[in-house]
């Protein structure tokens, strides 16, 4: 018995596509939420609107929270010297969440609702490779700072770029003859069972080897442990150094019962800053880490021979001496990452105003004008250091910090080369289309 | 019987799936994508539903059915270069094998021990996607690319990256597992599927082999979730381990919940409105995961049998 009045009549009747409009302009103007209206072309005074893809929250909302804060402050310095191309540039920020789901669906919706130019930004691995195929899709630029070896594998598309910070294939890479020639000859790596720690896994023991070092063991540790003590016996007497990639909360523990397993006659320590990055070093605990070695991005306490350019990135993110908030101690920056985000959104500037971007419908030639990119020299633009572009493989590779733990603080002993962390490249995004 | 008019249970579900495929006209571009991903998603509730709704099994493991599917169309696109049709039923194929174990080990045991036991499954599918990282990418996953996600019928060649034709096909699916599902809950299966709800010592006293009933139950409903997962493998072009674990176990539980466990569009309501409330307050503020906690809290209050089971109880009877 089908119900003569309302809804169950659509059924019964011929539905053409008119009368199926005009049912159904009835619910779309219910959802008068701003998400639902259409947004008009930008004019060419319009803002550059850049879609920030962020951590806020979840597993990486360390890295979101300083993330934004470089990039917003990198944008006031953007619009402040007169934006790109005289536009100004606006950041429309939206939470990830951490999630690669989560993740793709934001790069949607920066493409689709809030209509903007680019998106840029977040770091972790899972949520730039889940995002990747809806940046393709939406034939949308897709700036990321995250340090994996994804983008310069070429498993990504012609839209993914990783021009602001080195991949980690290049990192791990430039560590080894500093490690061989200072550190030891036989090195015992640890690291977590899953993606970051076999980067290290993989790229580590041929650079190694090309240096006349090399890995003895590897201990690879489950995400789920919480108590590392049981796997120490696994290192080998004969360890000169002790490679480590710990990260996540379970650090502290680790380094912790590390120092009660070797007291004070352990083997050289090397590490990736990853693992204590937004960590006080003086934390309870850490004490162990004194005299040991770490990768660093960019340093995060101030450098005696701190460039200007440094010095002037470092007080317009607001971060003091020792890498925390200006006016918070307690806030420790994810300095060794966060750079990125600064260089990253400059490199967008000179490819925007290289192709002479309008809007939208130059993507394409915003993709082109990026991958024509060849260097970056150091300066206001690139804090860190000067880069060199691989525009076939869309990743840059700068140089790299050791730095030592030294009476609580970071300080940087050794500067790589360029040339220490380059590779053959794997593929070649410019031969897809666009 | 009150649910003695199958017509009218068929012309609200046809009506529903006309009102879908009308919005793909209307909808803005953002939403129309985000309704694909609804739909498709939705397929994964429903398979939930008919195990937790219609047998009263309540699984904490489905993410493993979901991501069987996703895992078993991806990577067999990734690695072996299978066409689309072949992939989505590859994962469906794998979704209702592993349903099939999963189901004759955990079926042994009901109640929270179902719960726990299903869970402690799901946990070692994830890690041995974990595990198998050479294959699986591990925790970063695997993109399907663009190029593979074409679609060849006869002649013609659909892409499925291309929104409209994503639209259509997360609807096709969505469409075809709702009447399915209509069918099997009106049919004498399903009606033997609420009995073991209901009573299952009365159920087996009448003759009915419920454990047979049962494993069947979880076949089925393990194949559609991985029906959505090889869907959304191939028409959102990402495969990761973040889909096998805990979260998307829960997830569907509570779209369930939310939309009215045992009503067959509960499912559909229940997906769209978390995504909608997430989606929404999640532009205003980074504590979006509370307003969402609060608006479960409201509905559990106010509609303690979901949003459809609710209107079922109060106004429409016969909603199946």
């Amino acid at each position: 018995m089908a119900d003569k009045n309302g809804f169950f009549d659509l059924s019964k009747t011929t539905l053409s596509r008119r009368t199926a409009l005009k049912g159904i302009a009835a619910g779309a103007g219910l959802a008068l939420a701003p998400g639902f209206v259409r947004y008009s072309q930008a004019q060419s005074s319009a803002p550059i609107k850049i879609g920030f893809q962020s951590h806020r929250t979840g597993i990486g909302a360390a890295y979101g929270r300083w993330y934004e804060k470089t990039s917003t402050a990198a944008v006031k310095a953007i619009n402040d010297a007169g934006g790109i191309s005289g536009r100004k540039v606006e950041l429309v920020i939206e939470d990830d969440g951490t999630d690669p789901a989560r993740g793709a669906e934001v790069v949607a919706k920066f493409a689709k609702q809030h209509k903007t130019d680019i998106v840029f930004g977040t770091l972790f691995s899972h949520v730039v490779i889940g995002s990747a195929p809806a940046a393709g899709e939406n034939k949308i630029p897709y700036f990321v700072v995250s340090e994996g070896h994804h983008v310069a594998s070429t498993k990504l598309n012609r839209y993914v770029f990783q021009p602001g910070i080195t991949d980690v294939k290049s990192q791990i890479q430039s560590m080894a003859p500093w490690i061989a020639a200072n550190a030891g000859k036989k090195v015992t790596q640890i690291f977590p069972d899953f993606a970051f720690g076999y980067d290290h896994r993989d790229y580590l023991p041929p650079a190694l080897k090309a240096q006349g070092a090399d890995v003895i063991a590897q201990i690879a540790i489950p995400p789920t442990e919480s108590s590392f003590t049981k796997y120490f016996p696994q290192i080998p007497a004969e360890t000169e150094v002790i490679y480590h990639v710990m990260v996540g909360p379970a650090v502290l523990t680790f380094v912790k019962e590390l120092g009660e397993f070797y007291g004070s006659n352990r083997p050289q320590l090397f590490g990736f800053i990853d693992s204590l990055e937004a960590v006080d070093i003086n934390s309870p605990g850490l004490e162990f880490l004194d005299g040991s070695h770490f990768w660093e991005g960019s340093p995060r306490y101030a450098q005696p021979d701190d460039s200007a350019a440094q010095k002037a990135y470092r007080a317009a993110v607001g971060i003091d001496d020792n890498g925390a908030a200006v006016g918070d101690p307690k806030d420790v920056s994810t300095a060794a990452h966060m750079f990125g985000c600064w260089e990253t959104l400059y490199v967008v500037k000179k490819a925007m105003e290289d192709a002479g971007y309008k809007g939208p419908e130059d993507r394409a030639k915003l993709v082109e004008a990026t991958e024509a990119l060849k260097e970056f020299a150091e300066g206001t633009e690139h804090p860190q250091g000067p880069k060199t572009f691989n525009g076939k493989i869309h990743q840059c590779f700068g140089i790299q910090n050791i730095s030592k733990v030294e009476g609580g603080k970071l300080k940087v002993v050794h500067k790589t080369k360029i040339e220490d962390g380059l590779y053959e490249p794997e593929g070649d995004y410019t031969t897809q289309a666009l | 019987m009150r649910d003695a008019s199958p017509a009218k249970a068929y012309a609200l579900h046809v009506g529903v799936i006309a009102l879908l495929f009308a919005l793909n006209f209307v909808l803005p571009d953002y939403h129309q994508g985000l309704f694909a991903r609804i739909m498709a998603l939705a397929v994964f509730a429903m398979g939930y539903n008919l195990l937790f709704g219609y047998v009263g099994l309540l699984s904490l493991g489905h993410a493993m059915f979901f991501s069987a599917g996703l895992y078993g169309a991806g990577l067999t696109v990734h690695h072996l270069g299978w066409g689309v049709p072949e992939a989505f039923i590859a994962g469906v194929t794998c979704g209702a094998l592993l349903a099939l174990v999963i189901g004759l080990l955990a079926l042994r045991t009901s109640g929270v021990a179902f719960m726990i036991v299903t869970m402690m499954f799901a946990q070692v599918f994830y890690l041995l996607i974990l595990y198998f990282a050479a294959w699986t990418g591990g925790d970063q996953g695997l993109v399907v690319q663009q190029a593979s996600r074409t679609l060849n019928l006869g002649g013609a060649s659909l892409d499925l990256t291309d929104p409209t034709v994503r639209y259509m096909s997360a609807l096709a699916l969505f469409a075809v597992v709702l009447l399915i599902t209509l069918t099997v809950v009106r049919s004498r299966f399903g009606r033997v599927l609420v009995a073991i709800r209901e009573n299952e010592e009365r159920t087996k006293m009448l003759g009915y082999d419920t454990v047979a009933n049962k494993l069947a139950a979880v076949v089925a409903s393990g194949a559609i979730c991985a029906a959505s997962g090889a869907a959304y493998a191939l028409l959102f072009g990402y495969v990761g381990s973040s889909f096998a674990g805990v979260q998307y176990s829960i997830l569907p539980l509570l779209w369930v919940l939310l939309g009215g466990a045992a009503t067959t569009l509960g499912p559909l309501v229940g997906t769209l409105f978390m995504y909608y409330v997430t989606d929404i307050t999640s532009g205003f503020t980074s504590a979006y995961l509370l307003i969402v906690g609060v608006a479960l809290i409201l509905l559990v209050l106010f509609f303690p049998k979901g949003i459809l089971g609710s209107i079922r109880e109060r106004w429409l009877g016969w909603l199946p």
